[in-house]
């Protein structure tokens, strides 16, 4: 309540959260909304309708240059050189020790490759990136794009009625973009470019717009009955029912993919290649033979575990730890994510937490928490 | 009978020897929706500043201090249930615990309503 709000950077929208009642809070240098209306009933209706998160404060970054991927793949574990036009993968920024610097998506947009990076390490990102790539990419930032996202089961349903237009006439529209495509379009004459993924766990986009515009299309979508604005607190409920890792708490420079269940990220022709940046210790964790895990936890009663809660074994010792914990409004109990030792990460292990003093009985369990319920292609 | 502030956010209302302790509707309001109420166990002898419970919403942790010394003799237990209690009605059903006052005199160091209003005015 008291925190120091003088050296904090405005987003483009930060006037506009406040007019609708947002509670700002500090974040990754900025002041952003942590909550409008309440954490509880903004997640609950990001699962039932659809909710409007800003997140400008992630980076937006531009590679261009002939063999930008192959580039960026000397510092990612991901196949990015395969990644058709129109495409994003998840991928990991990696330290030459193989700790992963950041988690970030990379897209194909045709002619470059787009990034969104957290927002906390963009400013590293950026100086390790132009470190380790060659002087022929241009890496740009940009910064005059604002990011908003849209999630929830009716988000395209919300998007159909604003009337966005391919940016060719024989392209595609938004809704007809599956999980991880991307395209460009129009909107009003203000060029979008739109993602469908996000964070949560449900469908969803993610829209990058010129900030100057960022306004007029958050206020265009909050219009709609079915959209609500929803904060910080909730994007970060939501994605831990999801089971994703929040950079910088579940994954960071001392976490190695595999141990930190990232295992999917290591594409299988770069495992076979080994040459990315740190290969030989991340390698050597894989398939199974890190010595910990991250997994999720079951909670036992109502109290949630924190950040910072400590894994303990039978003599009371501390053998793992707590990276995110809270209360899930979905499933109405605590659940958490943790470190534990590898022989306790199998689903329906019991394991002791240690939170200030008092011993809490968890059990592991399989994530996401909560389905995913992503827009995916269905196989014939 | 009268009731008592402090700058953490706590109200005391207090009869006789007793005191009534909850978190005030400011305090609420700023923790948002309140999933979990840890409170003391009746019998414990509480200092005045010591930790005697702790408020956990959807998003944080948060410690309620105790506002004066004394010892537990009723806890809420409603809230076992309906932590949201803390929610709809801090200042009256939401309240955490009741002790016997050991020092009458820490109630000096406290606001009363006119002081903690001017207080978090001031906020």
């Amino acid at each position: 309540m008291s925190e120091n709000t003088q050296n904090l950077k405005q987003l483009p929208l930060g006037d506009w959260h406040r007019g609708l009642g947002a509670r700002m809070v500090p974040f990754a240098g900025y002041e952003m909304p942590v909550q409008y209306e309440g954490v509880m009933a903004e997640h609950i209706w990001t699962r039932t309708e659809a909710g409007l998160f800003d997140v400008s404060h992630m980076g937006q970054l531009q590679l261009i240059g002939e063999g930008a991927a192959d580039a960026l793949e000397r510092i990612t574990p991901g196949n990015l050189s395969a990644l058709a036009p129109g495409k994003i993968r998840y991928t990991l920024l990696l330290a030459e020790d193989g700790g992963i610097l950041d988690d970030l998506m990379v897209t194909n947009t045709g002619h470059h490759l787009y990034l969104v990076v957290n927002g906390a390490t963009k400013h590293d990102d950026i100086a390790y990136m132009r470190a380790q790539l060659p002087e022929s990419i241009t890496l740009n930032h940009l910064e005059d794009a604002a990011l908003l996202a849209l999630q929830g089961p009716k988000a395209a349903a919300a998007l159909a009625r604003l009337g966005i237009d391919p940016a060719e006439p024989d392209w595609p529209l938004p809704t007809d973009l599956y999980f991880m495509e991307a395209g460009s379009f129009l909107w009003r004459g203000i060029p979008l470019g739109i993602s469908r993924s996000g964070y949560t766990g449900e469908d969803g986009f993610e829209i990058s717009v010129p900030a100057e515009y960022a306004e007029t299309l958050a206020a265009a979508l909050v219009e709609l009955d079915e959209v609500h604005p929803i904060g910080l607190g909730a994007r970060d409920s939501l994605r831990l029912e999801a089971g994703l890792p929040l950079y910088g708490h579940d994954v960071t420079a001392e976490t190695l993919p595999v141990e930190a269940n990232l295992s999917f990220a290591l594409s299988k022709v770069r495992r076979e290649e080994g040459n990315f940046a740190g290969a030989a210790r991340v390698l050597a964790q894989y398939p199974d033979k890190a010595g910990r895990k991250r997994v999720g936890l079951f909670v036992d009663g109502r109290q949630p575990v924190r950040e910072g809660a400590v894994v303990i074994d039978a003599d009371g010792k501390t053998i793992g730890k707590v990276t995110s914990g809270g209360f899930s409004p979905t499933l109405q109990r605590p659940i958490a994510m943790a470190y534990v030792p590898i022989n306790l990460s199998e689903s329906g292990t019991a394991i002791t937490i240690e939170q200030r003093g008092k011993k809490i009985a968890c059990t592991v369990a399989d994530m996401p928490f909560v389905q995913h319920h992503y827009y995916r292609k269905s196989k014939p | 009978m009268s009731r008592y502030f402090t700058d953490e956010h706590e109200w005391v209302e207090v009869e006789g020897d007793t005191a009534t302790v909850g978190i005030t509707d400011y305090a609420q309001e700023q923790l948002g929706d309140i999933v979990f109420v840890e409170v003391p166990e009746v019998g414990a002898e509480l200092g005045q500043g010591d930790d005697a419970a702790v408020v956990e919403s959807v998003k944080a942790a948060s410690d309620v201090y105790a506002a004066v010394s004394g010892e537990v003799i009723e806890v809420n237990e409603a809230l076992e249930d309906e932590p949201g209690l803390v929610n709809s009605s801090a200042e009256e059903d939401g309240w955490f615990f009741r002790l016997t006052l050991s020092d009458k005199e820490e109630l000096a160091d406290l606001m009363d309503e006119k002081a903690y209003k001017a207080f978090v005015d001031g906020l």
